[in-house]
């Protein structure tokens, strides 16, 4: 069956152990995260989990609706890849040398990357945007040699003034 | 007025309507106990041989009547015994307040002796639960345990109290009892769309389960299916819904399902499904599931549509109102073609059956034909379970107690208490020898309290719905399954203070259970069945309706 990639933003209480409740839905019904990311909102009293994922038709309205009966999730929406706003965020640690340097800074230039600390022997460059223009920069920057790196995963936004309090079209 | 945690928890039980409560002490539940005992006897407290019976017991109670079952239990072995009984009943939508107690909040996470982290535990076997970190969150949090529990499509709730909590104080004031919210009521589009689905068929099948139990929407199905000229079968978990006599009510379908049931079913050109989850063991393969029929399916849980079979319409709303209001907007139909096919699917039902010498038939017809239509019967799982669900005759709604989500061995007896302690009256298990030995240790639970319940053991000695397996799919290789214990269940019965029969055939059986059941306490019968008596018809692993092992075919095999 097609799958899509589709991406979950969900409005959970602030509280202890609700990120624990929402990951253990996936788990027990082996539905795999490709990303997650958790942090405060607007109100003290909502954390946004933000949830990426691929999946077939039937498997996101299963998700949905799992994740609607959980006693701690205040909104689910799935959110469309063209009417949202979406950013990840990645710290990366490239080897650096003599003879590289100047082609590490002009493909982070490139990317409008920013470098964040540089050292003999290594770069760290911040680089933000959405996901195919990460998995470029680390596609162009391999070859320098990767030592370490860390993504965030996707945070997103409806576009305009819908929040993920507005009617949504369900699919 | 200031209280201390634990009257808060007995005072709050009692504001949300509980009069009983099934459970087992420990350290971190003393307080709790304590404050029990000066209730003066407003919550009877059952003590149980072990948790898990205690849990069964107080599920056996909510099913037997709609409320709530309640159990406490300590902390570490006492909450981990517990888990069996919750998956039991949420696997069953069975509302059910689990109390545990846990180490003070200032010894949480050190490993203290007895802690364990059992709403971790328990998180995917309950609907939800809580843990108490601050005394003024927990008479609210009790409130909306109940509210949780009870509500929509029901389930058990946990909810940990440390014990700092329970010897703290805090300001309490008495609340109203909860009043469980109903699911949305369905759009007048979704009738109009199940109004034109139903004046285009011709073979029309309602299917119930558990839902439609929760929801009681029996009667109104029943007019449905007379109006539209539909036959009826249902899901184990929705036997007793509605008389097993009905004319138009098929019985049980799905791996052992009447054979008519499971055939018609299968013929149906529309399926009106009521409350089910379509369950692996009522489908066999989905992808060659009733790929005759359109269906319509109907459920209080929105996440139940499409979950495992996809429907042409499916409605998340309040059932009961559902059906009423699709009875009152259909126009009444008839399909004589359809009756005709009926007739011959049940004919064909009843010639396996022509005599009256399969055992284990003749002993729940005769159960049946003596006990008070109110009687609930428990069982435990394996054969005796399937031939008590197709050959009993229930006739009043709430009396069929049986573990069909998880199917629990060892859920019979505790479950047969609470339904006594629920009804004040009599009630009758159907179990195995497998099985009871799971949790006969209940037997004291019974002479203690002086219940009267009546437990027929269909003995044969091997652990059967398994060795049927092996016999028909496995080259009769029967690992694991032959039972050599001694055990002597006549003395074992009294042993523990109970009466004890036996009975060697179906006369014998006759007489003992008229002396079984008038006696005023438990009671137990072991009850001697062939070894390679088989549950039939059986659905292969994986088949479907169309390809069913019968009894012809089964005999071949037997022996």
């Amino acid at each position: 069956m097609k799958k899509d990639k589709i991406i979950i933003a969900i409005y959970v209480d602030n509280q202890y152990g609700v990120l624990s409740r929402v990951t253990a839905m996936f788990t027990r019904r082996g539905f795999n995260i490709d990303s997650l990311t958790v942090g405060e909102t607007e109100s003290p009293a909502y954390s946004r989990i933000t949830i990426t994922l691929s999946a077939a038709k039937t498997d996101k309205d299963q998700v949905v609706s799992q994740l609607r009966k959980l006693y701690n999730v205040k909104k689910v929406v799935v959110l469309s890849n063209e009417e949202c706003i979406k950013r990840e965020l990645m710290l990366i640690k490239v080897r650096n040398s003599d003879e590289t340097r100047e082609r590490i800074l002009e493909t982070a230039n490139i990317f409008r990357g920013k470098i964040i600390d540089l050292g003999e022997e290594a770069i760290s460059i911040e680089v933000t945007g959405d996901s195919s223009k990460i998995d470029g920069f680390i596609q162009n920057v391999k070859s320098f040699g990767i030592i370490e790196m860390c993504r965030t995963g996707i945070v997103a936004l409806d576009r305009g003034s819908t929040t993920i309090w507005s009617d949504h079209e369900e699919d | 007025m200031k209280m201390t945690g634990a009257q808060i928890v007995i005072e709050t039980l009692l504001e949300q309507g509980v009069d009983t409560v099934f459970g087992f002490p420990g350290a971190t539940v003393i307080d709790i106990y304590d404050k029990l005992f000066d209730c003066g006897g407003k919550i009877r407290h059952i003590l149980a041989a072990h948790e898990q019976g205690a849990a069964h017991a107080a599920d056996g109670y909510a099913r037997a009547t709609g409320k709530p079952g309640v159990v406490i239990a300590t902390s570490g072995p006492g909450a981990t015994n517990l888990v069996t009984g919750i998956a039991t009943a949420f696997l069953d939508s069975v509302p059910m307040i689990a109390i545990t107690g846990n180490v003070s909040n200032s010894k949480i996470g050190r490993d203290a002796f007895q802690e364990i982290d059992i709403t971790g535990v328990t998180l995917p076997i309950t609907k939800h639960n809580f843990f108490i970190r601050d005394i003024k969150v927990l008479a609210d949090t009790i409130r909306e345990a109940f509210k949780i529990a009870t509500s929509g499509r029901p389930g058990p709730v946990l909810i940990d109290i440390p014990n700092d909590i329970q010897r703290g104080t805090c300001e309490y004031a008495s609340k109203r009892k909860i009043i469980p919210a109903k699911p949305p009521k369905a759009e007048d589009d979704a009738i109009a769309k199940a109004c034109e689905m139903i004046s285009e068929c011709k073979r029309p099948y309602i299917y119930f389960g558990g839902g439609a139990v929760r929801a009681g929407a029996g009667k109104e199905i029943l007019k449905l299916a007379e109006k539209i000229d539909a036959y009826i079968g249902c899901s184990m978990m929705g036997l007793s819904e509605i008389p097993t006599s009905t004319p138009r009510f098929l019985g049980m379908q799905g791996m052992h399902g009447h054979f008519a049931s499971s055939v018609a079913l299968a013929k149906s050109d529309l399926m009106i499904a009521v409350g089910v989850r379509f369950s692996d063991r009522a489908t066999g393969k989905t992808d060659r599931y009733a790929l005759n029929s359109k269906k319509i399916h109907i459920d209080a849980d929105c996440a139940e549509i499409g979950k495992n079979v996809s429907v042409d319409l499916g409605v998340c709303c309040d059932i009961k109102d559902f059906i009423a209001r699709l009875t009152d907007a259909v126009e009444a139909g008839k399909h004589p073609e359809w009756e005709e096919k009926i007739k011959s699917l049940r004919a064909r039902e009843s010639d396996a059956y022509d005599d009256d010498t399969f055992v284990p038939r003749e002993v729940i017809l005769d159960v049946a034909s003596k006990v008070a239509a109110d009687t609930r019967i428990a069982t435990d799982v394996g054969q005796h379970q399937m031939w008590t669900a197709q050959f009993y005759d229930f006739r009043q709604k709430h009396t069929w107690l049986s573990s069909g989500g998880l199917g629990t061995m060892g859920f019979g007896l505790g479950a047969a208490i609470g339904a006594c302690f629920a009804t004040g009256k009599r009630s009758v298990l159907i179990t195995g020898d497998g099985s009871f030995g799971m949790s006969l240790n209940e037997l004291a639970t019974a002479v203690t309290y002086k219940v009267p319940v009546t437990i027929v053991i269909f003995n044969n000695r091997t652990l059967g719905m398994v060795r049927q397996w092996q016999t028909l799919f496995y080259d009769k290789r029967y690992s694991g399954t032959t039972i050599e214990r001694q055990t002597d269940f006549v003395k074992l019965a009294e042993a523990f203070g109970a009466k004890g029969f036996k009975a060697d055939d179906i006369d014998e059986f006759r007489k003992v259970f008229d002396q079984a059941y008038a006696y005023n306490g438990p009671a137990v019968i072991d009850m001697k069945i062939d070894t390679d008596a088989m549950v039939l018809p059986m659905l292969r692993p994986g088949g479907t309706f169309e390809n069913l092992v019968t009894w012809k075919e089964a005999e071949n095999e037997e022996g």
